[in-house]
C-alpha cells in the first residue's frame, strides 16, 4: 500500500504541468495625436432661445458655447473636434441618451453634450462628457449664471473637460495683459489692455498718454503692476482691476526693468539702476521697505521667483555674457544654469516649477525656448527675426509672447503680434488682438 | 476774515476740481469683473441602455457591408484558382506517353526499380545505378535531418509557449497598441505612471474581459493623473481590438497582461 502511495506521489510530482505563465508586454510607446472629440451644439427650447435672443442678441447661445468649447479645444492641440455635419444624433436626445455607436462610428473617443436654460433670468448651463469608447459618462456639472457670461460658461467647460481627459489644469478661464501699441515705429501709443484668452472681451486700461511697459498679475489676479515713464522718469505702478483705481508704489533713479509679484502677492521683485550698476531688488509692499537682492557690479535683471517662492531666477552678464542664474530667495547660493551659445535672457519660472522659460538670442536671430531649473535639457520652441517675453499659462503647458516684423527699407510694415507656443513646439499660433501687441502676461485661472 | 475763508475754501474748491479733471484714474469707472458662477453637479449615470435608432442602425448596417464586401474581394485566392483551373494540365497523360516511350526504347529500366529497394545488394554488386542510389540515401539522410530540426524547433516553441510571445508576435502586438494609445500629455513625468491591465482574449484577438492592475489608485488622493492614464490604456484597448495575436498557441495568450508605461514618452 505505501508503495503505491508513494508510486501515486511520483506521478504528481513528475506529472507534466500544462498551465503557462501570464504573458506581460510592456507599452511604453504611444502617438501623441490629438484625441478626436464631437461637441454637439448644446440644445435649448424655443422659449429660451427666443428670450435669450432678445437679451444678448444672438440667435442660438447653446451653439455659440458650443463653438467656444470646440475652438479652444482645437487651440490646445491635444484635440480634434469633429465636423459637426458628420454627427448622426440629434444634440438634445445625444444629451439624454448617446448612442455610442453612432459617435464611434464618425471616430469619436469622447463626446460633449448639453443644455442651455433660463432659471429666474438667469443662464443655467449643463453639460455633460461622455467615453464613447468605454460607453459611459465621465463628468457632469451645471452652472449658473448672468445670460452675459455666456462666453466664460463656454471657458469654464473646457477647462472641465481638459482637465478630465489629459490630467491637467486647463487654461481657458484666464486673461492676458499685454501693451496695446498704435501708430507709426517712432510715435507708438501705448496702453495697457485686457482680454479674454481667445482674444475677446478687450478692455483698455490707461489712456494712451504714457508710456507703459511689463504688466504682470499678482496670483489673485485683481491686481497688476506695470512700470509707466512720468515726464521720463520710470515708476512703478499698482493698479486694482476691479475698481481701476492705480497707485505709484515708487519712483526709482534710473533704469528700472520688469517688475514682477511674488508668489504669495505680498512683494514686488525688480532690477533698477543704482549708481550706474543695476542689481535685483525686493519691495514689500505693506511697509514699502526695499531690499537688494544682489550685489555684484555686473547688469543684473529679469527677475522671477520659482512657484514656492524660494528661489529667483534672473539674467546677469557677470561671465561676461548675458547668462541665466539662479539664487536662493534672499539673494545666497548664485548658480549659473545656461551654458549655451549665444546670450539668454528673461528667464520666468513655470507655474509648475520644473521648468524656465527664456529668450535666446543667437547669430543675429531670437528664440523661445525653455530649460529644466538645473540648466539641463535645454529646448528651442521657436524661432524668429525678433521675439522674446515668454509669459507661462497657468498649468505650465503654453507659452505667449510677442513677434515684431522686420520694417522695410522706408520703415514701414512694421508690427508687433501675440504668438503662443505649446511645450512640444509644434502648436504655434497667433493671438488674436484688436491692435498691435507687446509684453503679454497669463493670469491663473479666474476660477479655482 | 470772512474774506480770508472764503478765498481758503475757494482755493480749496479749485484745487479739487483741477486735482479731478488731471488726474484721469478719479473719474475712470470701475471694470466690470466677471460675475459669480455658481457650479452643480449632476448625477452620472453608468451606462445607457439605448437601442440603435432605426436610421442609424440602417447606416451602421450599410457601412458594414461596405467593409465586408471590400474584405471580401482582398483575397487574391479564387483568381489564382480560375487560372490553373482555366488551363488543361498534363497530368495523366504524359505518364502514359513516358510508359510507352519507356516500353518502347528501353524495357531493361524496370530492373533499376528492384534493385533500389535493397541497399546490400547494391554495395555488393558494381552497378552504374549505384550512384543514383546513393543520391537517393543522401535524400533520405537530408530528410532525417530535417525531421530532427523539426523536433528541436517545435521544442524551442514549447519553450517559448511558456515564457512568452516570439519577438515578431510581442512586436506585432506592440506597434498595433502603439497606434492606438493617445497619451495624455499633461501628466506628472516624474510620478509613477505604469498601469497594468490583465486582459481576456478570444481566439480572435477581441477583449472578453479588462481588469485594471492597481486599481486601488484611481481613487487615492494625489493620484487623479492615474485614473486619466488608466482610461486612455483602455481607450487604446477597445480602439484595438481585435488585438493582433499569433493565429495558434490560443491556451498560451488567452489571459495576457499589458504593462503601459507613459514616463519615456513624456519624458523624452
Amino acid at each position: 500500500m505505501k508503495k503505491i502511495n508513494f508510486l501515486i506521489f511520483l506521478l504528481l510530482v513528475f506529472l507534466p504541468n500544462k498551465s503557462y505563465s501570464l504573458i506581460e508586454v510592456d507599452i511604453t510607446r504611444g502617438n501623441l495625436n490629438p484625441l478626436p472629440i464631437a461637441v454637439s451644439p448644446l440644445s435649448s427650447d424655443e422659449k429660451t432661445k427666443i428670450a435669450l435672443e432678445k437679451e444678448l442678441t444672438i440667435k442660438d447661445v447653446g451653439s455659440e458655447i458650443a463653438k467656444v468649447v470646440e475652438n479652444n479645444l482645437r487651440k490646445s492641440g491635444l484635440f480634434n473636434p469633429l465636423n459637426k455635419e458628420a454627427f448622426l444624433q440629434k444634440s438634445d436626445i445625444a444629451h439624454h441618451k448617446p448612442r455610442f455607436e453612432d459617435w464611434a462610428l464618425i471616430k469619436s473617443q469622447a463626446l460633449i453634450t448639453g443644455k442651455v436654460s433660463l432659471q429666474e433670468e438667469n443662464l443655467r448651463v449643463e453639460f455633460r462628457l461622455w467615453d464613447v469608447l468605454a460607453g459611459k459618462e465621465m463628468l457632469a456639472l451645471a452652472f449658473t449664471t448672468v445670460p452675459k457670461n455666456w462666453r466664460r460658461v463656454g471657458h469654464i467647460i473646457t477647462d472641465k473637460v481638459y482637465e478630465r481627459l489629459t490630467g491637467e489644469k486647463g487654461y481657458f478661464d484666464t486673461r492676458i495683459i499685454y501693451v496695446s501699441e498704435e501708430g507709426p515705429k517712432i510715435k507708438r501709443i501705448k496702453k495697457l489692455a485686457i482680454m479674454d484668452q481667445d482674444g475677446f472681451n478687450t478692455k483698455y486700461l490707461t489712456l494712451g498718454n504714457e508710456l507703459v511697459l511689463t504688466p504682470r498679475f499678482n496670483p489673485t489676479n485683481q491686481m497688476v503692476t506695470y512700470l509707466s515713464y512720468f515726464k521720463n522718469l520710470p515708476r512703478v505702478y499698482l493698479l486694482d482691476i476691479e475698481t481701476g483705481l492705480q497707485e505709484v508704489v515708487g519712483d526709482f533713479p534710473g533704469m528700472t526693468f520688469a517688475p514682477r509679484f511674488s508668489p504669495d502677492g505680498r512683494k514686488i521683485i525688480m532690477s533698477f539702476a543704482k549708481d550706474g550698476n543695476s542689481d535685483i531688488y525686493t519691495m514689500d509692499l505693506e511697509n514699502r521697505i526695499v531690499e537688494k537682492i544682489t550685489n555684484h557690479p555686473s547688469i543684473d535683471t529679469s527677475p522671477s521667483y520659482s512657484p514656492n517662492g524660494k528661489y529667483i531666477t534672473f539674467n546677469s552678464d557677470r561671465s561676461g555674457y548675458q547668462q541665466i542664474y539662479v539664487m536662493k530667495s534672499d539673494g545666497s547660493n548664485v548658480k549659473r544654469i545656461s551654458f549655451g551659445n549665444g546670450l539668454y535672457g528673461t528667464p520666468v519660472w513655470s507655474p509648475r516649477g520644473d521648468l524656465i522659460a527664456f529668450t535666446k538670442l543667437h547669430k543675429g536671430k531670437f528664440y523661445i525656448g525653455v530649460m529644466r531649473t538645473d540648466g539641463t535639457g535645454e529646448r528651442l520652441l521657436t524661432e524668429n527675426y525678433y521675439q522674446e517675453a515668454p509669459s507661462w499659462s497657468p498649468n505650465g503647458r503654453v507659452l505667449i509672447f510677442y513677434r515684431e516684423t522686420k520694417t522695410n527699407d522706408k520703415g514701414e510694415g512694421f508690427s508687433a503680434k501675440l504668438w503662443s507656443i505649446d511645450l512640444t513646439g509644434y502648436n504655434e499660433r497667433l493671438v488674436k488682438t484688436e491692435t498691435d501687441a507687446s509684453d503679454p502676461s497669463w493670469s491663473s485661472l479666474l476660477s479655482n | 476774515m470772512h474774506k480770508s475763508i472764503a478765498a481758503s475754501s475757494a482755493l480749496h474748491i479749485i484745487l479739487i476740481v483741477l486735482a479731478t479733471l488731471s488726474l484721469p484714474f478719479m473719474s475712470r469707472k470701475p471694470i466690470d469683473l466677471p460675475p459669480i458662477i455658481s457650479v452643480e453637479l449632476i448625477q452620472i449615470t453608468d451606462k445607457t441602455n439605448i437601442p440603435y435608432a432605426p436610421k442609424a442602425k440602417k447606416i451602421i448596417e450599410e457601412v458594414k457591408k461596405k467593409e465586408k464586401l471590400v474584405s471580401e474581394q482582398a483575397p487574391p485566392k479564387k483568381v489564382k484558382k480560375e487560372k490553373p483551373d482555366a488551363i488543361p494540365l498534363p497530368d495523366e497523360k504524359p505518364d502514359k506517353i513516358k510508359e510507352i516511350e519507356e516500353k518502347k526504347q528501353n524495357p531493361e529500366k524496370i530492373d533499376d526499380k528492384i534493385k533500389q529497394v535493397s541497399e546490400f545488394e547494391k554495395k555488393e554488386m558494381f552497378d552504374p545505378n549505384e550512384i543514383a542510389a546513393l543520391i537517393d540515401k543522401s535524400k533520405e539522410e537530408l530528410a532525417e535531418t530535417t525531421v530532427k530540426s523539426n523536433k528541436v524547433t517545435q521544442s524551442r516553441d514549447k519553450n517559448m509557449n511558456m515564457s512568452g510571445l516570439t519577438l515578431s508576435e510581442e512586436d506585432a502586438l506592440k506597434a498595433q497598441i502603439f497606434g492606438c494609445w493617445s497619451i495624455p500629455l499633461g501628466l506628472p513625468y516624474n510620478e509613477n505612471l505604469l498601469v497594468r491591465i490583465k486582459l481576456k482574449l478570444k481566439p480572435d484577438g477581441s477583449v472578453v474581459k479588462t481588469e485594471i492592475l492597481d486599481h486601488a489608485r484611481m481613487n487615492t488622493p494625489g493620484q487623479g493623473f492615474y485614473k486619466v492614464l488608466a482610461e486612455s490604456a483602455l481607450r487604446a484597448i477597445k480602439l484595438c481590438q481585435p488585438l493582433r495575436v499569433p493565429s495558434t498557441g490560443y491556451e498560451r495568450w488567452k489571459d495576457l497582461q499589458l504593462n503601459f508605461d507613459a514616463r519615456e514618452m513624456l519624458e523624452g
